[in-house]
């Protein structure tokens, strides 16, 4: 049990940050908050022996038991991760944020509570075994990162950011709905676990590439890989801790993790191939390129987190390769799926040690603005430290883990070559080349970061704040994770078989059956391979641009703007969604309450009377109905006659006085219907009803002349009049034909043994649709306050709009 | 019986959607009055009549009238109650606070969304 | 509306007693014959409305001084606690039980889980009906 608590403990928690903001003001509340990540990354740490050894641990609470939707712990290699990381990180990034928050002046608990959100839903996205809550999650983490993005909504850019981010990831989180559907039809089941074990099946299905493009397409979305990687950029308006955790540890990753857990399913596919690595490729290439360009810090750390992820999915789509080659894991090709687990780990490490550098130069300088800052080094040693740190590792320099992984994407780049199914012995030489310039790239942008910030010519005066380093507490987070940066080149074994070989099983468990299997050593010196002549390549080329960076950087500039994507994004919701949508509504939303009601009462009989002919549902006879009596006569006729009343008189207190007669006739009709209850409570209703009429009568407006000249009018009666024809067939029809047994003989047998009772309508209040009750006097609780707070609150208009600003 | 009470119950519905269709608040109130009206009388023909007893435990009778609608029913008569004492005090707070009690310029405006 | 009605009044206290007392009666033998909650709420607060229109508003506030807004609250509470408590003994929310007992001067008798519930739904019904009244009477 506590392994599915364990999912939802930060959401439990979420409960009380209110309590704690409001009531414990001389204490930041993220101090609180931090108990959770810490209690999670333990708990967590527990399974790495277990996990290490190839053991998986599954827990399952049901949900919809029915549909075979649960709740489901699965941890395996792939998500122990995947949850070390989203604890990890998120312990670190609530620490950074004690510093980083003002707790007088920032709505802290709305801050976290968005945060602990997030790290529940993403907590279940890799540990959830069922595709249904796997999605449930999957949205979770997209509407907290909005709620994160848009956390300063008083900005336009936020909301704007913010609104992007959920468009485009939930829109992206749809089709891989309908692509777990598909699956779930083909395979019978929701469990991934399942599917996997009967993969070469499923493979054979006409859908199965269908439901393979619609999940990739949420992956790509929620990994920012090409072309939907235009709202990673504008996120960057959340807070930075926000950036740090989940645009580049951990939500964007999502993508990465449900690609890696669908490999061993789809893999067996051409397409997931081509299209797995051909998009990294490309992100990879188009977003090193264009970090460049940026001239904000948060833009070309996200143009490169976009970018490094695009080089994570190339990995896995080059991993899938091994699915076609016999004996694959004595290969070459067994270094994709291991470099990408492995440059997963590091990018964590070395990502979010930039990304808290830059919001600590944010927050000391008071601007992220690349043309501002210079000759910072000396200011602030510590943060500059850190920055080269990470900058160089996300280089791929030596000695920080970023090389390790680095020389093993190109090994795996360069195994390519050597594949010659499907056409990639015509485009496979491609592979390592774009992935040897988007490396040069990389350098040059991670050389840009670090240098034009800390140093060259320090201009004070155009600094919004004079800077000094950041306090304390602000920098041991980035100092921790710039020490695993470090540590890691140096025990990268240790690492690698603690996580990433398990991880590997995950991802290719028909390869592997444990994580001793995986014989792969790292090792920082291979000796002169043709890898190690790339890297030497990669950074002279790459130290030569650098330094002619400002004569070509203008290069940029010459780009058309007009037709780029986040042009097309914005004329899609502008243009086409928001000018072009609102007009063609507004033909019929025009505000009238009349005419809505109208088009309903329109749509009723069309569809039923529809429905009635096409089913050919009508059915009349006269059999089986009870005879008439003349007082029945005598009461219908008194209906009739007040009914009429109430439609044509003239003045208030009649239409009133018809209405109580029309409502006492009904209580008579209850009383020959053999319906005690109904005629009682029906009297004394109507009772209090008129007494109601009456006494607001003095606040209620009189019948206005306009109404009575026009007092007939022929569309209304001829809407009026279709419904009550279709009223009388329905009534007709279901008089005269009865298709199932009705469920009354059930209560009339157990009334007395089962419920203990006599009067079979109270009991059925009370006892068998007890719920229905319960509701009802809960609506009937609503409409009693709400009636008291409309006169009691008495909000006029004025005052309203005073309280709106 | 059934037949004449299925026609009753069109008759309501009609004048009840006549009303509601109409620009006067007061006349909308009174129209869903009668269409619940309608509709409790609809729900209990479509049980039937048959049955010559009420729905309770009684020595020496096997024969009752179909309790559920009766349940339904009873429940839908509270419900309508609170609805249209809901409606009537909106009526006439919106009719303070507006001065019309005219549908067509209630229409909401712009700036109110 | 300050007419001194004594005759109307006299007999509207009465009155009010006598209704009030078939009210609690209808309501307890709702399970075996008609009646129950909802009719006896609905006929308790005719019987204050009674008593309202005979003196007025203060008047009947000041001779039965409850706060019906909390009314209604006790007793949605008091009906969903009731359907709760059967998730204490491991059995369905809203599982009822009864059972026959021997109580001096009444004699056998049933006692039920559902007549709480059902003195929840009462609670509600005149609170809410007298919520209703009282507010829209008050707002003159």
């Amino acid at each position: 049990m506590l392994q599915i608590l364990c999912l939802f403990i930060p959401i439990i928690a979420a409960f009380f940050m209110p309590f704690l903001f409001k009531k414990i003001r001389n204490v930041h509340t993220g101090w609180f908050v931090l108990i959770v990540p810490l209690f999670l990354v333990v708990y967590y740490s527990t399974f790495i022996p277990a996990v290490s050894k190839g053991e998986t641990v599954i827990e399952q609470l049901s949900w919809i038991p029915s549909l075979g939707i649960s709740f489901v712990s699965y941890i395996d290699g792939l998500s122990l991760l995947f949850s070390l990381l989203i604890s990890g990180i998120g312990a670190l990034v609530v620490l950074y944020s004690i510093f980083y928050l003002n707790r007088k002046k920032e709505q802290l608990h709305n801050f976290y509570i968005y945060l602990l959100i997030f790290m529940s839903a993403m907590l279940g996205v890799v540990q959830s075994d069922n595709m249904i809550t796997l999605y449930f999650f999957w949205e979770l983490t997209s509407i907290s990162s909005f709620l994160l993005i848009g956390y300063w909504f008083n900005r336009d850019k936020s909301r704007f950011g913010a609104l992007k981010s959920m468009m485009i990831t939930v829109a992206g989180g749809m089709l891989m709905l309908g692509g777990f559907v598909l699956l779930s039809l083909m395979g019978g089941t929701f469990s991934i676990r399942a599917l996997i074990e009967q993969a070469p099946q499923l493979a054979t299905n006409d859908l199965f590439i269908v439901a393979l493009v619609l999940i990739l397409l949420g992956a790509f979305t929620k990994s920012a890989q090409f072309p939907f990687y235009i709202w990673l950029p504008d996120a960057m308006e959340a807070p930075t801790p926000v950036s740090a955790y989940l645009h580049s540890a951990t939500m964007v990753k999502a993508g990465i993790y449900l690609v890696a857990r669908f490999t061993p399913i789809f893999a067996l596919s051409e397409v997931w191939v081509w299209l797995v690595a051909g998009i990294g490729l490309l992100t990879l290439f188009w977003g090193s390129f264009f970090a460049l360009k940026q001239t904000d810090l948060k833009g070309i750390l996200a143009f490169s987190t976009v970018s490094q992820l695009g080089l994570i999915m190339s990995l896995l789509g080059v991993s899938a390769i091994a699915y076609h080659i016999d004996g694959a894991e004595d290969t070459v090709f067994k270094y994709a799926a291991f470099a990408a687990i492995f440059h997963l780990i590091n990018h964590a490490t070395f990502k979010g040690s930039l990304f808290m550098i830059a919001g600590i130069v944010d927050h000391e300088t008071g601007t992220r603005d690349i043309r501002k800052l210079g000759g910072l080094m000396s200011l602030m040693p510590v943060s500059f430290t850190v920055a080269l740190i990470g900058s160089f590792s996300m280089a791929g320099l030596p000695p920080f883990n970023g090389f390790l992984s680095k020389e093993m994407f190109l090994t795996a780049m360069l195994s390519v070559t050597e594949f010659d199914l499907f056409n990639f012995s015509t485009w496979g030489p491609l592979f390592p080349i774009i992935a040897w310039v988007a490396s040069v790239f990389t350098f040059i942008y991670s050389f840009y970061f670090v240098f034009k910030t800390f140093t060259g010519k320090l201009n004070v005066d155009q600094l919004p704040t004079k800077p000094h380093e950041a306090p304390i507490g602000m920098l041991i987070s980035p100092v921790l994770l710039a020490g695993l940066v470090v540590t890691i080149f140096f025990i990268p074994n240790i690492v690698t078989d603690t996580f990433v070989k398990p991880a590997v099983v995950a991802i290719q468990p028909f390869l592997y059956s444990s994580p001793y299997d995986v014989n792969i050593h790292v090792s920082a010196w291979h000796g002169p391979t043709t890898e190690l002549y790339m890297t030497i390549g990669i950074v002279v080329v790459g130290l030569l641009l650098f330094l002619t960076l400002s004569k070509w950087q203008k290069l940029y500039s010459a780009l058309p703007e007009r037709f780029t994507l986040n042009r097309l994004y914005d004329f899609t919701i502008n243009e086409l969604l928001g000018s072009w949508m609102t007009r063609f509504s507004k033909l019929y939303m025009t505000g009238s309450i009349r005419k809505y009601l109208a088009y309903m009462f329109t749509a009723i009989p069309v569809i039923v009377i529809g429905t009635l002919i096409v089913k050919n549902a009508f059915a009349f006879k006269f059999e089986g109905s009870s005879p008439i009596h003349l007082y029945e006569i005598i009461l219908i006729l008194v209906l009739v006659i007040g009914t009429i009343t109430t439609v044509f008189a003239r003045s208030r207190i009649t239409s009133i006085i018809a209405l109580g007669a029309v409502g006492y006739t009904v209580s008579l009709f209850f009383v020959i219907f053999n319906a005690p209850d109904l005629a009682l409570t029906q009297l004394v209703i109507e009772t209090i009803s008129v007494a109601l009429f009456l006494m607001a009568f003095y606040h209620l407006p009189k019948f206005s002349k306009v109404e009575e000249r026009t007092r007939f009018k022929f569309g209304r009666a001829f809407v009026s009049i279709a419904v009550g024809i279709m009223v009388t067939l329905v009534a007709l029809s279901s008089h005269s034909q009865k298709f199932i047994e009705s469920i009354s003989s059930y209560y009339k047998e157990t009334v007395y043994s089962e419920a203990g009772g006599g009067n079979i309508v109270n009991v059925i209040l009370v006892d068998y649709r007890g719920f229905d009750t319960l509701f009802e006097i809960a609506v009937l609780a609503i409409a009693g306050i709400s009636i008291f707070a409309m006169i009691k609150l008495r909000l006029s208009r004025k005052e309203k709009n005073y309280e709106s600003k | 019986m059934e037949i004449i009470m299925a026609f009753v119950c069109g008759f309501l519905f009609m004048s009840a959607i006549y009303l509601i269709l109409s620009r006067s608040l007061l006349r909308i109130i009174i129209g869903t009055g009668l269409l619940s009206h309608g509709a409790h009388l609809l729900i209990i023909t479509m049980g039937g009549f048959g049955g010559n007893n009420p729905p309770v435990l009684a020595d020496g009778v096997t024969e009752y009238v179909d309790p559920l609608p009766q349940a339904l029913i009873l429940t839908a008569i509270v419900i309508s109650f609170g609805v249209t004492a809901f409606f009537l005090v909106l009526a006439y707070r919106s009719y303070q606070e507006l001065k019309t009690d005219d549908m067509t310029q209630m229409k909401g405006s712009e700036d109110h969304e | 509306m300050k007419v001194n009605n004594v005759i109307l009044q006299f007999t509207a206290k009465i009155v009010f007693f006598i209704i009030f007392f078939f009210a609690i009666h209808i309501f307890f033998a709702g399970h075996y014959t008609p009646g129950g909650g909802f009719v006896g709420g609905l006929v308790t607060a005719s019987a204050i409305v009674l008593l309202i229109i005979a003196f007025d508003l203060n008047t009947v506030q000041r001779l039965l001084p409850i706060n019906y807004v909390y009314l209604v609250a006790i007793g949605l509470i008091l009906a969903l606690g009731t359907a709760a408590i059967s998730m204490f003994v491991d059995q369905p929310f809203f599982t009822h039980f009864f059972d026959y007992f021997y109580l001096p001067l009444f004699g056998k008798t049933s006692l039920h889980t559902a007549a709480l519930f059902d003195l929840g739904v009462y609670l509600v019904v005149v609170g809410v009906t007298m919520t209703i009244i009282q507010t829209i009477g008050d707002d003159e």
